[in-house]
């Protein structure tokens, strides 16, 4: 088929108006915010249905022309760009919320649905329940974010985004439409388990191995109140044990880290926010109470105590998600902002933290650090981030070469580059025993015998 | 800079009010005799490490012998910080001026209020008590005063020389500081160090009666019983007080009569928790509430806006309406609050 002939059958499946080829259209999905190299798709696709993806996927497999499913591409590590062409398959029509179930607490939504969506939706609808939200835009999509092991305000206590999927449907590469987990039995959509767990397949891999199409996701209890307490310490050393004992109490939603050098009462500090909710007054008293009293000798030793916060302060703290990230973005101006986040032990919290400091003095940026601790404490993600301002070129290229440095620190501290950029995916496959990486290019190559899908993504 | 404080005060003294009186910690005469002796003499005393930093002491002291800027400058010789060193860093840094902070304000003219760190009122100072006014404002202003809650009375004796240059610069006759502790700092606290101040503080309450009294014919009594919350500063000052009742008078409110008024008034434990003391925080916000709740008090009027920030919420949830005072004076001008 010509081009012009598949413009013809792609309109035919979603019909002319969500089909384009036209330059602006295709300048818009040639980038991201971050500082990949834009590369222009051929079409751009925006169905509906999962049958019009379907659809798409067998038309694109029968031509081999790639095929790159997308939300609202805000990865800012060039994960939905079109570095081959090909189809970018905007999902974002696709955003119905399809079933809540309350006792069971799960949701099951279509891959276009936004998190500003489905909070709203909750908080309407469901005002006892809330999914884990990540600090990202309210645009982001919640099947992108799984796609790419996203964390949320509830990380810290059940792990992962992508460890509250409950099931997921699938279009493989074949055209052909797969669920997993227990609607692949019947309607509920509550459980993968106890089968054997092939979402991990798909979780993870940015698109390479199927399109997700709808998603089962676990809700959780939203309590009526929440509120923050910032402890403070000089010595990053002392972050791990902060973290160790406050998981301990049980006591808290949700813990984050900051270290930043401006505003100067943030400078050479480490800030960890510790999260707290409940139902009533007295649940939340007896939270901060344990929180307080798990640190008191890290307090009495004078390394480290509570913030009392402005009420603006607190304000800017208890937001979901946080707009003072986005006012960082715009710190230099024209709109620019990338960050590696790392996934690291909480040990090497303090190395880390160095590593930054290192790397923005060498390049002469400024930067921010924000961090979450993920599932009481196995791990946590730490962002190494640097604004830039797109209008200069100098700017994007310390940017980049401060972004480049950080995930070699990464890996150099043994930490996980979390939805890395393809040319660090190359990095991790080459570092990885080779067995493994054979694996990765096995199962890749069975779920996608003719490489059409998001090609440049986890290519061995 | 040397504190201006004399030890004879304290031989001849019989009360030790200082400390016999303090809320926060238990001494009788005897003890008080021997720990005001001690301290005079610089030696260590339990009196540096449990000093809450309430400022009460110095409100005490009828002699105006300084007892509370002693304990100050005994805690930092000493390395004693009653807060967390994280936490004594972010407040000094948080005062340094940056490029954003403005210097100068050509514009201004007398009458001018100097706002601190508090750029959000000036969105409130409005209204008939506000006409023509112009402000000051910003960390090139800020008092510093605050560093006596962390026992670093040296950053203020090194910043506030300039501080006093840039405002002195402007040429002004008097500046009106709407924050407590800045009037506190350009009269009590440079008085006690031996500090010039090329013009007159005066007080928010003073300039607030003044406005009131040339508007009486506008006042409408506002006829409700407030508790009033006072702050910390206020102990270094107690004598503008007298405006903050004629101000009450004319406005037609009823000070409640309660247990923490006056020189027995609570912190509003902001300080306290800033320096870790959370079960003290806790409880004398709690007793204090209640106490305001107990003498049937119908707002809870503030004059300092951190005791606002930090009190507010629990006054709120008991039934009371926390109120700042400027906003209390135009209610009973029939203005509108935002």
């Amino acid at each position: 088929m010509n081009k012009k002939e598949v413009h013809k059958a792609l309109a035919e499946i979603v019909g002319e108006e969500y089909v384009s080829d036209s330059k602006e259209d295709l300048y818009i999905y040639s980038r991201d915010p971050g500082l990949a190299e834009p590369h222009e798709a051929d079409f751009v696709v925006l169905p509906k249905t999962v049958e019009e993806v379907q659809k798409i996927v067998q038309l694109a497999n029968k031509e081999r022309i790639p095929v790159i499913p997308a939300g609202a591409s805000l990865s800012l590590s060039g994960l939905t760009i079109p570095y081959k062409g090909g189809i970018v398959i905007d999902l974002r029509r696709m955003d119905k919320i399809i079933e809540v179930n309350r006792r069971s607490r799960y949701v099951v939504i279509e891959a276009g649905v936004t998190h500003g969506k489905l909070k709203a939706f909750l908080e309407e609808q469901y005002p006892d329940l809330c999914h884990s939200l990540p600090e990202a835009p309210p645009s982001a999509t919640v099947v992108g974010n799984l796609m790419i092991h996203g964390q949320g305000h509830l990380a810290q206590q059940y792990g992962f985004n992508s460890s509250m999927v409950t099931g997921l449907e699938i279009v493989l590469s074949s055209g052909e439409i797969c669920r997993i987990g227990s609607c692949a039995l019947g309607s509920y959509w509550f459980s993968l388990e106890p089968f054997p767990i092939p979402a991990g397949l798909f979780l993870g891999w940015f698109g390479a191995t199927g399109i997700v199409t709808k998603a089962g996701l676990r809700l959780y209890p939203k309590k009526k109140l929440r509120d923050v307490e910032v402890f403070v310490v000089e010595d990053p050393n002392l972050v791990p044990e902060v973290i160790y004992r406050v998981t301990h109490t049980e006591m808290a939603e949700d813990i984050t880290t900051s270290a930043q050098p401006y505003p100067l009462m943030f400078r050479d500090i480490v800030m960890i926010q510790i999260y707290i909710t409940g139902d009533e007054e007295e649940e939340l008293e007896f939270k901060r109470k344990l929180i307080w009293s798990s640190l008191r000798d890290i307090i009495n030793s004078k390394e480290g105590g509570f913030m009392t916060l402005a009420p603006n302060m607190k304000i800017a703290f208890l937001e979901r998600p946080m707009s003072n990230i986005t006012r960082f973005a715009d710190v230099l101006k024209g709109g620019g902002f990338v960050y590696c986040g790392a996934i690291i032990p909480i040990d090497m919290f303090s190395t880390a933290l160095k590593k930054l400091f290192e790397i923005a003095s060498r390049n002469q940026v400024t930067f921010s650090h924000t961090g979450r601790v993920i599932g009481r404490g196995h791990c946590m993600m730490f962002s190494f981030a640097y604004p830039f301002n797109r209008e200069d070129p100098e700017s994007m290229e310390k940017a980049r070469k401060a972004i480049q440095e950080s995930y070699i620190a990464t890996l150099e501290i043994g930490g996980i580059p979390w939805k890395p950029e393809p040319p660090i995916q190359r990095v991790l496959l080459e570092k990885m025993p080779r067995e493994t990486a054979e694996l990765l290019k096995r199962i890749r190559s069975l779920l996608d015998p003719n490489g059409i899908m998001n090609p440049g993504n986890w290519s061995v | 800079m040397k504190l201006k404080f004399d030890k004879n005060f304290c031989e001849k003294c019989t009360t030790y009010d200082c400390l016999t009186k303090c809320q926060y910690m238990r001494l009788d005469v005897e003890s008080a005799k021997k720990e005001i002796m001690r301290l005079i003499n610089g030696e260590e005393t339990f009196i540096l490490n449990e000093c809450v930093t309430c400022y009460a002491c110095e409100e005490y002291c009828k002699k105006g012998n300084h007892p509370f800027y002693l304990i100050t400058e005994l805690q930092e010789s000493k390395g004693i910080l009653p807060a967390p060193k994280p936490i004594v860093k972010q407040w000094i840094n948080m005062a340094i001026p940056t490029r954003k902070d403005t210097q100068y304000f050509p514009n201004s003219r007398e009458p001018v209020i100097s706002l601190c760190l508090f750029p959000e009122f000036m969105r409130e100072l409005r209204g008939k008590l506000f006409e023509g006014v112009s402000f000051i404002l910003g960390r090139h202003f800020y008092c510093q005063l605050a560093y006596l809650h962390f026992g670093k009375p040296s950053v203020i004796k090194e910043r506030l020389p300039k501080i006093i240059e840039n405002i002195a610069r402007h040429g002004f006759k008097e500046v009106v500081f709407f924050h407590d502790e800045c009037y506190s700092t350009f009269t009590s606290y440079a008085n006690a160090y031996g500090i010039e101040v090329p013009f007159r503080p005066v007080h928010f309450f003073e300039y607030l009666y003044n406005k009131l009294k040339a508007l009486e014919d506008k006042v409408k009594p506002l006829n409700v019983r407030i508790a009033y919350q006072r702050n910390c500063s206020t102990r270094l000052t107690p004598d503008k007080e007298q405006y903050l009742d004629r101000i009450f008078e004319l406005i037609g409110v009823e000070r409640t009569q309660r247990e923490y008024d006056k020189e027995k008034a609570l912190c509003c434990g902001g300080i306290f928790r800033g320096q870790q003391r959370y079960d003290l925080f806790v409880d004398v916000q709690r007793r204090n509430v209640e106490d305001m709740v107990k003498s049937k008090a119908e707002y809870c009027v503030f004059n300092c806006p951190y005791c606002y920030y930090t009190l507010a919420e629990r006054v709120y949830k008991a039934g009371i309406r926390p109120i700042m005072l400027h906003q209390l004076c135009r209610l009973a001008l029939g203005e509108t609050l935002r």
